[in-house]
């Protein structure tokens, strides 16, 4: 009723009143009457109707509780907000935590706010943002809007988003009556991955009122999309096990320095990890502004933090245990409860929110229809580089050569001159400082808590064992082929059987080899 | 006679056996004769409390057996204690016949929840007792006979069979969370009723299995003492010191292996079967590796190669445990990471080796 | 060095018998949850929860007269020693009440020694049902209190015609995903469109599971995902989900284990739109609600913290405690039973919870989505409270078995059928 009078007054009253009637009509409880109001204030030419729509999208839209204006608010680090009146723009002062009511949003709602916005922003003269639009209007399904674009496509001078707009039309068109349109649309659409036409094409073809010429052709342009992606999948699965595997790797490489070439068992060898993981929430706090750079500066200051703490457990533990490893076990799994319970009084038990720079979230789209996740594409990379960058330091600079040394004969390498207390300390420390850097990759993916480390410390000495203690080449192919591994069984058997099935044919292969894929060799090995 | 025998120069076993014997006699005193309000009472809190640290005892026993004397490190014997509970679970399960809450006649209340319609087959059998008890002691015995005959037989030693039993009881564990397995998932065995007709709730059947904890245990010492002190044990503390000297003199050094190992498992699922109805539940979370590394830590810090020295480590740290989770909630991580890392570095022979140290100094003063 | 471990013993000694002596004539409040271990995460602010309200209980002249005493204790995560501890409180500390677990297995594990000791044990977390214990009282939402009405709006408000139930491998999301199951085949939906999916305890590889639900959600019909994925695997899970872009808007997920306090350790950026759903939540429109909240950020000193349902839980717990106890005039176990039975105390979202005859109590059911900021917008709200019901009306095995303590019944567990009253501890 109250709508219907707001209707007949936007005919009769200027372009004004029908602003600042839409925008109170968004104070209404149902999101079908907030969507009403929002298409009107989208339908006006207000100067200030972008800002109110887009404030409404990211839930900035709210109410002062005194005067019962629609506002903007900025929120003041939970303190309260900073509000600005919706309508006239004008600064209204801060209020307290309780001084405003957000004006509250739902996934339909924002949905066709999307549409709306893109509407409106199809003539923006930003040839990117207009690509933006089409997309967001393809995706929002509104078919009010087809028409919009089909107008736009008459005077778009660009050629991409021309195009762009065309493939958009595709999929409204699939939902067109007209039997020609639609099956020019199934065909131009039966190599298009994207979901929305797959829900298209299976309700045409299992619609009874459509004529079955067009419901044959949809299902045939379906068992077509089945090949393909049954195609694509061998090639998810494939990098799905690749990217589990390099964040064993990653996990497992530091280990593999301290246990395979120092001997030293060290069961804090996870809550090194998840100091690394802290301290990227640390470098977020301490730098706010520069959350898409601060995984680049958590890399060093990882590798540095937790470096530290792994020279400080080697100098007050480890170097008292050397030659007795299964000693080392014990020692450092004292130091691993307590470095736990340091973090959780320090940090809190509960979880810390590590935040995704925009480069690290979303996917790269290989093909329609396959892609694969950045971070995770990131990572992958990232854990070969360090890999790398281990291999070099331990094959080509001086400190890689003593530490070989030390490795093989210590006695000797001593008599030589090299002051393997020394060797040692900085041995242990990259070992923990890399082991910190895997904290700053594994943030991006899992909880950053307390018990972070946990979770690998079992997997990690599975591969370096499985792999052949003391040699890094064996920690990369063991991590990279057990990831494989279980992701190719995981579809048949479910996550926990595939993980069990990996724990078994380890048990099983270390009957067969027993020092693991690549045994050290030489008499070095024989204690 | 034979106890003499097995305990000749062993001091600190005569004194373990004989405070077993006191608290044999002394606890069900204690608690079910003297009167409630009196100082001398013990209560039945602290009866479940001992009972207890009884089987973790017996526990650390069975792992001194093959890492003290045969120098192989477990990291999986957790998963023994464990499944030796299972076995004494299923057979508690099956003496709540039909009292679960649905009412079933016969399956466990998590099987009725699961729509199973019958028991499968591994668990008949299971509610006869000396069924049960077969099988508290042949499960884990088999495993680790399997798993010790292919691994010893490979000659996989050291850190890698560490790691290795760790990777069993991993394992076990992640099966055993599955429901599918018909062990209870997550949530494991749990809502016992009684044993052999008795109650678990009465101070009368918790006095019975304190004191079959304690004679356990006693017993569970001297086989072990009978097998160290026999030709067996030299051989085995051989193969410790020097197992290619011992291989190339021409003993088989992986039967003896597998022997011991063998037994050691045994013994532990026997402990696994006494603390299950003393604490209630029987659940995935007894085959955490952590666990098992926990355990290790108990017989280092009681005096490794002594066996009544991981008896005590194992009561002196759960102790400490009870203690400070109710004392100081708060910081009680602190204070057992601290312990663990000063005894390892400091006191490498443990608690006994302190004492003995002290007494050495003693003699010569 | 032997010196000072034997001085470190003496403190320690010292320090745990201190505790002993009970401080004289004082009513005390046993404190039941994990402090460290992997449960942590969540039970520390329940144990901070009863600690305020103990001081504000005491602030506000004590119960009957006498000062209230919380004793906190810790049982690390670990199943077994819930059970000792809980032993511990009621034997030796002679607590008068408690208020504990999270977990299922941890309720399971306490429960045969609070019925045998007949205590009194709080447990704030929602949970699967199929129990009423003489000794318990369930503050959390019984499965018809939270999912069922969480598939209602999904399938009439959204228009889900597909559904993923997604859960970790324990008998929570067994039982919840059984019952819904149970409730969607009812309501007409086919085999093919349920797809059934668990993971183990802190699953962090969802890779697989996400891109099947995606594939899965494009099979033409509207797609919903229930998860009762626990705890720490959440994260990994929605990143995942928000990575391979599936938004909220295509096929929304709605938790039943995600509140204010996981989200607190989410980058919340890409979950938006994603829905709860609960009994309270932070975001309530309420002035108990804001005096709650102003209470708990004084309480706990710092500005950044929020509230759950948990937490709305143990304050409708404890303040149906005191209620009780104040109707009884006696902390007796027995006497604190019958006179619970019916107390009804205001809850946090500005209605009335009640204590029912089967131990759970009346609430309402709240649907919100995710914001950025960490909150939840409220968007569907149950006309009125919804009792709990401790027995599945959708389980075939617990469809006939009714709780009612009160006399003539006094049984938690009786089958309406066969009127025999099973499962019971106690005469």
């Amino acid at each position: 009723m109250v709508l219907s009078l707001a209707c007949l007054l936007t005919l009769s009253v200027s372009a004004d009143d029908a602003f600042t009637t839409a925008v109170n009509g968004l104070k209404t409880r149902s999101f079908a009457d907030k969507y009403v109001a929002a298409s009107q204030i989208a339908a006006t030419s207000h100067p200030r109707a972008d800002v109110v729509l887009n404030a409404l999208l990211s839930g900035n839209l709210f109410t002062q509780r005194r005067s019962d204006l629609v506002v903007i608010a900025t929120s003041l680090d939970k303190k309260g907000y900073r509000l600005i009146d919706a309508i006239s723009g004008e600064s209204l002062g801060e209020v307290g935590r309780r001084g405003a009511k957000k004006i509250s949003v739902n996934n339909g709602l924002r949905r066709q706010l999307r549409g709306l916005i893109a509407g409106r922003q199809l003539s923006h003269e930003d040839s990117r943002l207009r690509l933006e639009a089409v997309e967001a209007i393809a995706s929002s399904g509104d078919k009010a809007l087809r028409s919009v674009l089909i107008n736009r496509r008459l005077v778009e001078q660009q050629v991409a988003v021309r195009e762009a707009i065309d493939i958009a039309l595709v999929v409204f068109d699939l939902d067109v009556d007209d039997n020609l349109i639609r099956l020019a649309a199934i065909k131009a659409s039966s190599d298009n991955l994207h979901p929305t036409v797959r829900v298209k094409l299976t309700n045409i073809a299992n619609d009874q009122s459509v004529s079955t010429d067009v419901r044959s052709a949809a299902s045939e342009a379906l068992v077509n999309l089945e090949t393909l992606s049954k195609r694509y999948q061998m090639v998810e699965t494939f990098f799905f096990g690749l990217s589990l595997g390099s964040i064993l790797v990653l996990a497992a490489i530091g280990l593999s320095i301290t246990f395979g070439v120092m001997g030293v068992i060290n069961m804090a060898h996870g809550e090194l990890i998840m100091i690394g993981a802290y301290t990227t929430y640390v470098v977020q706090i301490l730098f706010p502004g520069a959350i898409e750079y601060s995984l680049l500066i958590a890399v060093p200051a990882a590798f540095c933090v937790s470096g530290l703490v792994g020279i400080v457990i080697e100098r007050s533990v480890i170097q008292f245990l050397y030659g007795r490893p299964l000693e080392t076990l014990l020692a450092t799994f004292g130091v691993s409860l307590i470095l736990q319970q340091a973090v959780r009084s320090l940090f809190s038990p509960l979880n810390r929110t590590v935040l995704t720079p925009q480069w690290m979230s979303g996917s790269l789209e290989i093909a329609q229809g396959l892609s694969i996740t950045y971070n995770r594409f990131y990572i992958f990379f990232f854990a070969l580089l360090v890999f790398a960058a281990l291999l070099l330091i331990l094959q080509r600079t001086r400190l890689g050569l003593e530490v070989r040394a030390v490795t093989q004969n210590r006695s000797m390498a001593k008599a030589m001159g090299i002051r393997s207390t020394r060797v040692d300390i900085m041995t242990f420390g990259l070992g923990a400082g890399i082991a910190g850097v895997a904290g700053v990759a594994l943030s991006q993916l899992t909880n950053v808590g307390p018990n972070l480390g946990q979770g690998y410390i079992v997997d990690s000495f599975m591969v370096v064992v499985f792999g052949g203690v003391g040699n890094l080449w064996g920690t990369l192919v063991a991590g990279l082929s057990l990831g494989v591994v279980n992701k190719f069984i995981e579809p048949a058997a479910g996550a926990v059987m595939a993980k069990i099935l990996v724990l078994v044919f380890i048990i099983l292969f270390i009957q067969k080899r027993p020092r693991g894929l690549f045994p050290q060799k030489g008499r070095a090995v024989e204690d | 006679m034979l106890i003499s025998r097995l305990l000749d120069h062993e001091k600190g076993g005569w004194a373990f056996l004989a405070v077993l014997l006191a608290a044999i006699v002394v606890v069900p005193i204690a608690n079910l004769l003297i009167p409630e309000d009196s100082v001398f009472h013990l209560s039945t809190y602290m009866v479940t409390l001992l009972g207890k640290y009884l089987c973790y005892a017996l526990l650390a026993i069975a792992l001194d057996l093959v890492w003290g004397y045969c120098g192989i490190l477990s990291l999986g014997h957790g998963a023994f204690f464990a499944l030796g509970g299972y076995a004494m679970g299923m057979y508690l399960m099956r003496q709540v016949g039909s009292r679960g809450v649905y009412g079933h006649p016969e399956l466990p209340d998590f099987m009725v929840f699961l729509d199973w319609d019958s028991l499968p087959w591994y668990w008949l059998g299971f509610d006869q007792f000396w069924f049960a008890m077969l099988m508290v002691m042949l499960v884990p015995g088999l495993l680790a006979f399997v798993f010790g005959w292919l691994a010893f037989r490979s000659r996989v030693s050291g850190v890698y069979l560490s790691i290795m039993t760790q990777a069993l009881t991993y394992a076990l564990m992640l099966a055993f969370f599955r429901n599918e397995m018909g062990f209870g998932g997550n949530n494991g065995l749990t809502d016992f009723k009684d044993i052999l007709g008795s109650s678990l709730q009465t101070d009368f059947t918790r006095i019975v299995l304190f004191v079959s904890s304690a004679v356990a245990l006693a017993a569970g010492y001297l086989l072990c003492r009978y097998i160290v002190t026999s030709k067996l044990g030299r051989v085995v503390t051989a193969v410790r010191d020097a197992e290619a000297r011992t291989r190339f003199i021409g003993y088989r050094v992986e039967f003896y292996q597998v022997w011991i190992f063998t037994v050691s498992a045994v013994i532990a699922g026997i402990a696994g079967a006494l603390y299950v109805p003393q604490v209630g539940i029987i659940n995935p979370s007894e085959f955490q590796p952590l666990n098992s590394i926990e355990l290790v830590v108990w017989v280092a810090l009681g005096g490794r190669g002594t066996l009544y020295g991981a008896a005590l480590g194992a009561g002196l740290v759960n102790y400490v445990k009870t203690i400070l989770t109710g004392a100081l909630p708060e910081i009680w991580l602190f204070v057992l990471g601290t312990l663990f890392v000063v005894v390892t570095v400091f006191l490498p022979k443990g608690v006994v080796g302190v004492w003995h140290q002290l007494r050495s100094r003693g003699t010569h003063d | 060095m032997y010196k000072q471990m034997m001085k470190l013993f003496l403190l320690v000694l010292v320090t745990a018998s201190s505790s002993w002596v009970s401080a004289a004539d004082t009513i005390k409040v046993g404190v039941l949850h994990s402090l460290s271990g992997t449960m942590a995460i969540s039970e520390t602010t329940l144990k901070d929860t009863i600690l305020m309200m103990v001081k504000e209980q005491n602030a506000a002249g004590g119960l009957l007269g006498k000062q209230l005493e919380a004793v906190v204790v810790d049982p690390a995560s670990n199943w077994p020693l819930f059970a000792e501890k809980a032993r511990e409180l009621i034997a030796k500390e002679k607590v008068d009440v408690m208020f504990g677990c999270w977990t299922s297995v941890s309720r399971k594990s306490v429960l045969p020694v609070v019925e045998e000791l007949n205590g009194l044990l709080f447990y704030p977390v929602q949970y699967e049902g199929e129990e009423s214990s003489k000794n318990v009282f369930y503050t959390g939402a019984a499965p018809n209190q939270q999912a069922i009405p969480a598939v209602d709006y999904l399938m009439n408000d959204i228009g889900a015609q597909r559904w993923v139930l997604a859960g970790t491998d324990y008998v929570y999301p067994r039982t919840t995903n059984k019952i819904l199951e149970a409730y969607l085949k009812a309501k007409g939906v086919k085999n093919e469109d349920i797809m059934i999916s668990y993971t183990p305890f802190g699953h962090s590889d969802w890779q697989s599971i996400v891109s099947d639900i995606k594939k899965f959600g494009s099979a033409g019909k509207k797609t919903a995902v229930v998860s009762t994925v626990n705890g720490d695997a959440n994260v990994p899970f929605y990143k995942e989900l928000g990575n391979q872009g599936i938004s909220a808007e295509d096929i929304p997920v709605i938790a039943f284990s995600v509140g204010e306090e996981e989200l607190s350790g989410f980058d919340t950026a890409p979950l938006v739109g994603h829905l709860a759903a609960w009994n309270y939540f932070m975001s309530v429109d309420a002035e108990v609600n804001d005096e709650f909240i102003d209470g708990w950020l004084d309480f706990i000193d710092d500005d950044d913290r929020v509230s759950n349902d948990p937490m709305e839980a143990h304050y409708i717990g404890f303040k149906m405690w005191v209620e009780a106890v104040n109707k009884a005039g006696t902390t007796d176990s027995n006497a604190v039973q019958d006179a619970i039975i019916g107390v009804a105390v205001p809850n946090l979202s500005g209605g009335i919870a009640t204590m029912m005859p089967n131990h759970h109590i009346t609430k309402p059911v709240l649907i919100g989505e995710i914001q950025s900021d960490g909150q939840f917008d409220i968007v569907w709200q149950s006309s009125g409270s919804v009792p709990g019901d401790a027995w599945s009306d959708f389980l075939p095995g617990s469809k006939d078995i009714t709780a009612d303590w009160q006399a003539p019944l006094a049984c938690g567990n009786y089958n309406v059928k066969t009127g025999q009253c099973s499962g019971q501890n106690y005469e």
